[in-house]
């Protein structure tokens, strides 16, 4: 009997299964922060329940923390009663809390990877639908709304309908300057918003095996963009030398039992999926979205097309409404559009990688006059590291703003926003109307091309910027 | 959750595909730690278009929202379904949904129901024709029927959610009920199984 990485995880979870019923699904990890879970804590204390398992939760906070003078009282009162409501409901129910200030603190997804929290073959929950990230590690994550928040903390299970697999081969050498960030856009831009609904993704193949680790978190971390469930990368040697030696990581002989384990969690050759999209490699280029979802973009050598060009009528009526919306002409070349705002950062493009990708580019130069740009590191780990390497002073030195940790600008639940009619070139992961505040026009990118499009102030790539 | 069966109810078309769960409540509202009160912010950005279809004061009091493809994608928010449910809507009827956000509906008791993309567009062509048309959603028979337009369709779902939705009854009792497995789990986890504290 054959069977795929996912079912291998998913069928190690089932606590109960029986016909006509979803699985009773064990949950190995629940990651909370401060937007999803109030209302969860409420339902517990109203049902007089509580958490079952504090050793398998850990708290954060990260959606609505300011990114600027962290230790002076937070001006937005509504964002800080939410936080001051987490603070509480851990010391009620007893959860580790990472807060703002903490040296562990960051996005959700970030800090769990980095941890060693993120293991292999775990089911991993959060109330954030960017939980798919943790796939990179070979772990079954996706996200969940509060009232399934609840019912991890109550019962440390989830009843879930098995969903259908579907696997995505990437072969071949990426060409220089593409990315992972590349890749995952490609593959929406294929596969469209709901490409991948009711499916976990397993993203295979050569490119996809000579990612590092932080590439393969871009990669599956966008998952929910194409409407997956989730999306999962068979560990190998990359996920096993990244997890040795993290905090949470297995030691000494767990360790060698472990990587025993892990071995036995890839697709078995033979096993089959219910759906089969290949790419090559070759063929991509840094990608740019021009509309206001994430699979409506361009090649940056290419043009914002023409609606009419569109045979669907809801996908021509959807380009439509995104150009009219990001105020774009069809047939304009995706490099003469200026932007007055780069925004580095995310659970998709916030780790120290991400970060010295960005500052190679922009070493010894400057943004252009009137930019306004934007680092937020992923967490405070990857904030501390990118100082030691003094990537800080490169950027600050370009004209980046330097901020501490969080989501920040990836969905504007904080200060940082764009204004109405505001362009950014952004390395986050929805460009949904108004993600970044209220009128504001986002374009996902790379962090390299955020980097050179800073500098020349319209879409560019670093291959673009002369020396 | 109240018990979901059967109601008869007129219904708004919101003719856009991936409609966003960021559109649906924007996440400005989601900084509030209370349960309830969405409503005031259900779809809030396009709702200050004059001519956006919530606005049409001949849709006012709908209670079955007739929306495009893959609604609700994006975020998992269930400040969206909360806020849905906050203003009044039942039921979506779309021809597919992000597999979240019905996650999160069927949760609350706001029934998700899929039927083909031709009939919703049907749909949405009769209810603009005539806003007081009223449509009849009855989870127990597992149907949609408009008697008025001559529609009379089968939607599906689990027989475990529909017995849960039809019983209004708790989602979490319910898995506590497999108590004895959940603990023959835990013992059987690996010993290197990360713990937090």
């Amino acid at each position: 009997m054959t069977a795929t990485l996912s079912r291998k995880v998913w069928d190690r979870h089932v606590v109960h299964r029986a016909a006509g019923e979803p699985d009773l699904l064990y949950v190995d990890l629940h990651l909370i922060h401060e937007v999803t879970t109030p209302q969860a804590f409420d339902g517990l204390r109203l049902a007089g329940r509580k958490v079952r398992r504090r050793d398998l939760t850990l708290a954060t906070m990260d959606h609505n923390t300011p990114t600027l003078d962290i230790d002076k009282p937070n001006p937005d009162q509504i964002a800080t009663r939410q936080l001051e409501a987490l603070v509480r409901n851990c010391k009620e129910f007893g959860i580790r809390l990472y807060p703002l200030g903490h040296a562990n603190q960051g996005i959700v997804h970030v800090i769990g990877p980095q941890l060693g929290l993120s293991q292999p073959g775990m089911t991993i929950v959060c109330g954030d639908s960017h939980t798919s990230t943790h796939g990179a590690l070979g772990a079954l994550a996706f996200g969940i709304g509060t009232s399934e928040v609840e019912h991890v903390l109550a019962t440390q299970t989830l009843p879930q309908v098995r969903p259908q697999t579907m696997a995505i081969t990437v072969d071949g050498d990426l060409p220089d300057g593409v990315t992972a960030k590349d890749v995952i856009l490609a593959i929406i831009a294929r596969i469209g918003v709901s490409g991948g609904a009711g499916s976990i993704i397993e993203y295979r193949g050569s490119t996809i095996r000579g990612l590092s680790m932080e590439g393969r978190l871009t990669v599956c971390n966008m998952s929910i963009e194409a409407g997956a469930r989730a999306g999962m990368i068979a560990p190998d040697e990359t996920t096993y030398a990244y997890l040795e030696g993290r905090p949470h990581a297995p030691k000494g002989a767990d360790w060698q039992r472990a990587l025993d384990d892990w071995r036995s969690l890839a697709t078995d050759p033979g096993a089959t999926f219910d759906r089969e999209v290949t790419l090559n490699a070759s063929d991509l280029r840094p990608y740019v979205t021009w509309g206001t979802n994430p699979a409506q973009s361009s090649t940056i050598d290419g043009l914002v097309p023409d609606p009419a060009s569109f045979s669907d009528a809801p996908r021509r009526e959807s380009a439509l409404r995104a150009l009219r919306y990001q105020d774009l002409k069809p047939g304009t070349l995706i490099r003469d559009i200026a932007v007055d705002t780069v925004f580095i950062g995310s659970c998709t493009n916030g780790r120290l990688d991400d970060l010295r990708a960005a500052a190679a580019v922009l070493r010894g130069r400057t943004v252009k006059a009137g930019m306004r740009a934007l680092v937020v590191p992923g967490s405070a780990e990857v904030r501390e590291r990118a100082e030691a390497e003094g990537l800080d002073r490169v950027f600050i030195a370009a004209g980046f703003e330097w901020r501490y940790a969080g989501c920040s600008m990836c969905l504007g639940m904080n200060p940082d926003v764009l204004a109405p009619g505001e362009r950014c070139a952004s390395t986050s992961n929805r460009n949904f109307e108004g993600r970044q505040g209220t009128g504001g026009r986002t374009h996902l990118v790379s962090p390299g091309v955020a980097a050179a499009t800073a500098v020349l102030g319209h879409f560019a790539e670093p291959k673009d910027l002369t020396s | 959750m109240r018990a979901v069966t059967v109601f008869t109810a007129r219904a708004v078309p919101l003719d856009r595909a991936d409609v966003d769960t960021d559109q649906i409540i924007p996440s400005d509202w989601l900084k509030r730690i209370e349960r309830t009160g969405f409503g005031a912010g259900l779809f809030s950005e396009w709702k200050k278009d004059p001519s956006f279809v919530l606005n049409d004061p001949r849709y006012a009091g709908a209670e079955i929202l007739l929306a495009g493809a893959n609604f609700g994608c994006g975020s998992s928010r269930e400040h969206a379904p909360w806020a849905l449910e906050d203003a009044g809507f039942r039921a979506i009827v779309a021809s597919s949904f992000a597999d979240i956000f019905r996650n999160n509906s069927l949760k609350i008791g706001l029934l998700p129901v899929v039927i083909d993309a031709a009939i919703v567009s049907a749909l949405m062509r009769a209810v603009e024709l005539d806003p007081a048309l009223e449509i009849t959603v009855d989870l127990q028979a597992q149907r949609l029927v408009v008697t008025r337009v001559k529609v009379d369709v089968a939607f599906a779902i689990d027989a475990f959610t529909k017995w849960r939705l039809t019983e209004g009854l708790d989602d979490i009792g319910l898995s506590l009920r497999h108590e004895v497995d959940i603990t023959r789990h835990e013992s059987g986890r690996a010993s290197w199984s990360p713990k937090v504290a």
